[in-house]
């Protein structure tokens, strides 16, 4: 730490302002003006519970292993320490029966945030999410609210198969009086989640366990306490001209570094983060299609009935229709259920080789 | 003169004021030392009320039924006639300030917790007026600290558990009573709400109304256990006469003395019985006989027998009681016109109330032209 320090006192550009977190600290790097520092999907997840645990204390967490244990993906390392068995509690394993409790918690006026330990397990309480907490608002007209996050990994993760690999953006998109959002990078992370726990409605947060281990550069902006991404607002993370890519999650990297490779052949790729997936931020998409006539939907779930099928059914009901090329394309994963050995799992999800495939299509070349 | 007329005064009310000690069944109890007093002091002032919150509810029940045959009210309706002492008495041993949560035979506890029979039966008629704006229906009323009238059998149990979590974490001295009925027993949820509700000590009160039959199946062909009071297994239990308002209420006073306390939580089942069969649609009549109902009906209606007892103790003549019954049956006329003569809920107001606090938005109609606003 003293060398990193030293090291940077030999910089001179620009004002320098520490911005300390906590133990969470990698390495930060001065680019001109700007402070940016590299925060892992963790910590950022980490840091955005702990920022609204202490702002807020009617906001909790609950879920198996949870506190104790610092989170069965590390997520909650450290809250346990600071907040103590009132504010971070460990659950029995009853899906069914915690989730319901937080909605009851919810409804009584405190803020929970509810952890699955994985999505999948969220099948077994997914009468609570829906019944009880997404409809309960119009259902009473207006009388009751229910401000709770459900939160926790969604999707594809390595070799743990079918049961537990599932991706519920497409389920939970489905059901009005939910918000569901999933996030990228470690910006995302913390915005969106402290969006959706200050939120007063119920929000279904699709974190993925892949990413949890990579950093990101976050802005001090994206630092600030107050730091919050609104929902149902989409990303261009790339801008482009002759294909209009849309994602959501980790295959938001892979459309990335698809981008890269085709830039190189000269070919320019819009790449859109849809960051929400209810409601879906149809006009950043129409508006870049307007300007590359292509679009190609990039997710990691099933293809049927999912959230590329949603896209390609919005783009046509709307203007952007007029300003196709082609027809949408859906990158999507295989529609079986997650196999185990390696090479039949890395098969089973979009590779960077089937963006660049379709990409490839679609323009004719 | 004067003078004896005020002994004479001072005479009636001392003899108006007191009282009726009733001693009544006791309560049969799993894992407690000692249950509910077995003695009760009702005086009239109590007992008028009493009389009249279960007749209005009874006379509402009624109401609903006809309003139902002639199809003004649609869809599910499952009426509470029958179980009035239940949700009387559980009023009676708790505050306002405590919170109640049930199932979907709801309607007495909706009136109970504070909604008036005009919000009640026109959020049956489905009218904007209804407490609900008509949103709702039969299963989906709500008012202060009680939070509905839940669809899915069992599922208000957990959410129960969790309005007692809140009250513990704000430390406010607060209960929750979690309801639920015979058939809902035996959902998973229900025990894993048990778990956590006693190893976290939570201030639930677990009331099971055990009104013999779930929908058309008697307990003894759904429970390989039918002692409910006995089923939350290590969270103490107590076995309560259902159709005697004061029982009930002694006993739920014990319990919410129990939570409040910090014991944790307690298990209450109370016997209970439905004439109605299980909603609307079900006659009632092709899993018990009409003997049975006409039985409980003559013995053990919860109405009947606190006026009886009430006369018979000199705390109310027959004039009164029939006096209470005209102006009970005026207001449920009142509140039926006004049911059925209240408008339906205006169309622009379809897509209201999907969140909570939120700007306004567009959601999608039924063809991709239809945009429809929506406010909250």
């Amino acid at each position: 730490m003293s060398s990193l320090f030293s090291s940077l006192k030999m910089m001179t550009k620009g004002a320098m302002r520490c911005v300390l977190i906590t133990n969470h600290l990698k390495f930060f790097e001065t680019i001109g003006n700007f402070q940016l520092l590299q925060v892992t999907v963790r910590d950022a997840l980490n840091q955005a519970m702990d920022e609204e645990l202490e702002r807020d204390e009617r906001v909790f967490l609950l879920g198996e292993e949870v506190a104790q244990y610092d989170g069965a993906y590390k997520v909650s390392r450290g809250l346990w320490k600071k907040y103590g068995d009132k504010r971070i509690i460990d659950t029995p394993i009853s899906e069914m029966g915690f989730a319901g409790i937080a909605v009851g918690a919810a409804m009584a006026g405190l803020r929970p945030i509810c952890e699955f330990m994985t999505f999948n397990f969220s099948m077994q309480a997914i009468d609570q999410v829906i019944n009880s907490a997404a409809k309960t608002c119009y259902m009473s007209a207006g009388l009751q609210a229910v401000p709770i996050v459900f939160r926790g990994p969604n999707g594809a993760s390595a070799g743990v198969a079918a049961q537990h690999s599932q991706c519920f953006a497409a389920w939970y998109g489905h059901c009005p009086g939910l918000k569901v959002v999933s996030p990228w990078n470690s910006e995302d992370a913390r915005g969106l989640l402290k969006s959706a726990i200050r939120d007063d409605n119920p929000v279904v947060v699709l974190e993925n366990e892949l990413m949890y281990g990579v950093a990101f550069e976050v802005s001090e902006q994206g630092l600030s306490k107050d730091f919050t991404i609104p929902i149902g607002k989409a990303k261009v993370e790339r801008p482009g001209n002759h294909v209009t890519l849309v994602s959501h999650s980790r295959m938001v990297g892979h459309c990335l570094d698809a981008a890269a490779v085709l830039a190189k052949e000269g070919i320019e790729c819009e790449v859109i983060n849809l960051r929400t997936i209810r409601p879906l931020d149809v006009e950043t998409i129409e508006a870049s299609v307007v300007k590359t006539n292509h679009l190609i939907t990039v997710e990691g779930g099933w293809p049927q009935f999912g959230v590329g099928a949603e896209i390609c059914a919005r783009i046509m009901e709307g203007p952007a229709f007029n300003y196709l090329d082609a027809p949408v394309i859906r990158v999507t994963g295989v529609d079986i259920p997650m196999p185990y050995a390696k090479i039949l799992e890395d098969n089973s999800t979009p590779q960077i080789k089937d963006i660049i495939f379709s990409v490839k299509k679609t323009l004719n070349m | 003169y004067e003078n004896l007329m005020t002994v004479l005064k001072n005479i009636s009310i001392v003899f108006n004021l007191l009282l009726c000690t009733h001693p009544f069944k006791k309560c049969e109890l799993h894992r407690l030392d000692q249950g509910p007093p077995t003695q009760a002091l009702l005086t009239r002032e109590q007992g008028l009320k009493y009389y009249r919150t279960m007749q209005t509810m009874r006379r509402m029940e009624l109401k609903a039924d006809q309003l139902y045959k002639q199809k003004i009210i649609r869809g599910f309706c499952h009426l509470y006639d029958g179980q009035e002492a239940c949700a009387v008495g559980i009023e009676a041993g708790i505050n306002p300030s405590d919170h109640l949560i049930t199932a979907y035979r709801a309607h007495g506890y909706t009136y109970t917790r504070g909604v008036s029979v005009k919000e009640i039966l026109a959020e049956l008629t489905g009218r904007r007026g209804g407490v609900a704006k008509g949103k709702g229906g039969s299963m989906h009323m709500y008012a202060k600290h009680f939070y509905g009238g839940n669809g899915i059998v069992g599922a208000q149990v957990p959410l129960g558990a969790g309005l007692a979590l809140a009250c513990q974490y704000k430390g406010n001295n607060e209960v929750c009573v979690t309801l639920y009925g015979d058939g809902a027993a035996n959902q998973g949820q229900i025990f894993e709400s048990f778990n956590m509700a006693a190893l976290w000590k939570l201030p639930c009160i677990f009331i099971c109304e055990n009104n013999k039959y779930g929908m058309g199946t008697s307990v003894e062909r759904a429970s390989a256990s039918t002692d409910y009071f006995k089923r939350g297994d290590f969270i103490p239990g107590l076995k309560v006469d259902g159709m005697d308002v004061l029982t009930v209420r002694e006993a739920t006073k014990f319990a919410a003395d129990y939570c409040r306390s910090g014991k944790g939580p307690i298990l209450m089942e109370l016997e209970t019985y439905r004439y109605h069969g299980h909603s609307m649609s079900d006659p009632g009549v092709s899993y018990r006989t009409r003997e049975e109902i006409q039985e409980v009906r003559s013995k053990s209606d919860p109405i009947s027998m606190l006026k009886d007892r009430m006369i018979s103790n000199n705390m109310a003549s027959l004039e009164e009681i029939k006096e209470i019954d005209v102006e009970i049956r005026k207001e449920i006329e009142e509140a039926a016109q006004f049911a059925t003569s209240d408008p339906e809920p205006p169309l622009e107001e379809l897509c209201n109330h999907i969140f909570y606090n939120e700007p306004p938005m567009e959601v999608r109609g039924t063809n991709p032209w239809s945009k429809l606003k929506s406010i909250s």
